[in-house]
């Protein structure tokens, strides 16, 4: 295999993350469950003049999951809802460069749900 | 020579290599192995006796419901059971369960108790919310103390005239915890409730006796007691199967078929709608020829000594919690741990760098998870093929995963 599982950048991310944490004044969030392995990532974010301003994601996960999470904010900064509805999974792929196995694949999406989730509005299950 | 060395030879998979490495596999709790013998005997179905059983009246046909019989033959045995009546073949666990709830849960009224625990897995769990819901039946839990047992006291007094039945793990297939189920039971019976029993942890690994048991049902898998997937077993105690009605229509479970009514079949036919998985109860079969072959008092022994093995070894090493029985005398063949500061997934996924496969998450058990106040552990589980070998090489992956990330 070209890429291994685990590359520098998800071992830093977990290591270091750059984004893990809560905001003070969010003004949306969402959390979500992998169902197949109990994952919970949470993201808040605060909107300001259309665009995201900052955010920060919380939770408990995997590595990969987290790694992607903390991307997906870095990505995220700035954009409008427009555009932060338009991040792909292969945009977080394309950044962990790492051999992400099928059986992993939702640790990478997991948070790209959770935030589109915040986008919608929606509310969080108990 | 240990058993694990004896066993080895007759299971083609453990040679091949993962990563480069020789597979370790720990995850016969999840789906055990298959010997050459049960892969040579549904190879043979196939080839010489395929077609479908009881109603077929050719050579074929014949072979095929005599073979499928047959197996139901060698379950009563390998259990224990009184009458080959009491054998009803399933799809597997959950499938025996929600036989039994469909069945069962018609009867529930508003006011009925269900009794299961906090350690039961989803398939032991849900079908009971199902029933219970649908009826207005309420739904207990008998909780699960120091991490690792049943609160016999708590069950003592949940369990009581309103209760309908009582629906337990054997063997916890996170904890390992071996449940106290003759006294179980006997609690049930006292208050004429039913019980059923969850062997899906305990039927591979342990010698059985229903018909001293006295449980009014028992469940559990062909996949994993070395046996193909899509097959299991329902043992339902006689006098109580006379007695219910089938939950789930078909044929194959009808005498007389009418086009507004029907009259039942037989046991315990009257409980097997549609084809049922006949290569899988051809492979049955083998499988548990060859568990009778080796001895389940010996298979027990061998992986009590495992289990021990892998308990000395996995404390021994720096920020690895272990959960359940640190008993091998009242520990299944499951080994649940965690590494400080690693998620499971991770360390799994590590753990499989070296060619060494655990199952990792909540293991189909998140209530639980949340009573451990764990998201999930790594979980390690035994058969008859693992050796003092493989133990060791997890505990050397094990060792080094906090360097790896």
């Amino acid at each position: 295999m070209s890429a291994v599982q685990y590359s520098d950048v998800i071992r830093q991310r977990f290591r270091n993350p750059r984004f893990r944490g809560r905001l003070a004044d969010p003004n949306l969030s969402f959390e979500d469950v992998n169902p197949l392995c109990g994952d919970r990532i949470a993201i808040e974010g605060r909107m300001e003049s259309g665009r995201l301003a900052d955010a920060r994601h919380h939770g408990d996960c995997c590595a990969i999951c987290g790694a992607s999470a903390d991307l997906l904010v870095e990505i995220g900064l700035g954009r409008s809802v427009e555009e932060l509805r338009r991040i792909q999974p292969a945009d977080l792929l394309e950044r962990l460069e790492a051999d992400i196995r099928p059986t992993r694949l939702r640790c990478v999406t997991l948070p790209l749900t959770v935030l589109h989730g915040a986008l919608a509005g929606k509310e969080v299950a108990r | 020579m240990t058993l694990g060395e004896l066993c080895r030879p007759d299971f083609p998979i453990l040679a091949r290599p993962v990563h480069g490495r020789p597979l370790v596999y720990l995850d016969s709790g999840a789906s055990s192995q298959k010997p050459r013998q049960v892969l040579e005997a549904m190879q043979r179905y196939y080839e010489r006796s395929n077609a479908n059983v009881h109603r077929s009246i050719h050579t074929l046909g014949e072979e095929a419901t005599e073979q499928y019989e047959a197996a139901r033959d060698a379950v009563r045995g390998f259990v224990s059971a009184r009458h080959r009546q009491e054998i009803v073949l399933t799809r597997g666990t959950t499938d025996g369960i929600n036989i039994v709830a469909a069945t069962i849960g018609r009867t529930l009224r508003p006011g009925d108790e269900v009794i299961v625990s906090e350690m039961e897995h989803h398939s032991n769990l849900i079908p009971w919310q199902m029933a219970c819901r649908d009826r207005g039946a309420t739904l207990r839990a008998i909780p699960v103390q120091e991490g690792a047992y049943l609160d016999m006291a708590a069950y003592a007094r949940l369990v009581g005239p309103r209760t309908r039945l009582v629906a337990v793990a054997h063997v916890s297939n996170v904890l390992g915890t071996i449940n106290p189920v003759a006294e179980i039971v006997r609690h049930a019976r006292d208050v004429g409730a039913l019980t059923l029993l969850d062997g899906a942890q305990a039927a591979p690994h342990l010698p059985l006796d229903l018909a001293a048991l006295g449980c009014d049902f028992y469940v559990f898998s062909g996949h994993k007691m070395l046996g193909p997937t899509g097959i299991g077993v329902l043992y339902g105690r006689l006098e109580t199967l006379e007695t219910l009605e089938p939950g789930v229509g078909g044929s194959e479970m009808i005498k007389e078929v009418w086009l507004d009514h029907a009259q039942w079949n037989d046991l315990p036919w009257r409980f097997e709608p549609g084809t049922p998985p006949i290569a899988e109860a051809v492979g049955l079969h083998a499988a548990v020829d060859y568990l009778e072959k080796l001895g389940m008092e010996r298979v027990s022994a061998h992986e009590r000594d495992l289990t021990r093995r892998c308990l000395d070894a996995l404390t021994a090493i720096p920020g690895v919690t272990v959960y359940g029985p640190r008993n091998p005398e009242i520990k299944g063949a499951v080994v649940a741990f965690n590494v400080d500061g690693l998620h499971p997934h991770d360390g799994a996924a590590l753990l499989d760098q070296s060619g060494v496969a655990v199952r990792a998450g909540h293991h189909c058990a998140q209530p639980l998870a949340r009573r451990l106040g764990i998201s999930g552990t790594l979980r390690a589980s035994f058969s008859v093929y693992n050796t003092a070998a493989d133990v060791e090489r997890l505990a050397e992956a094990v060792a080094g995963l906090r360097d790896q990330l």
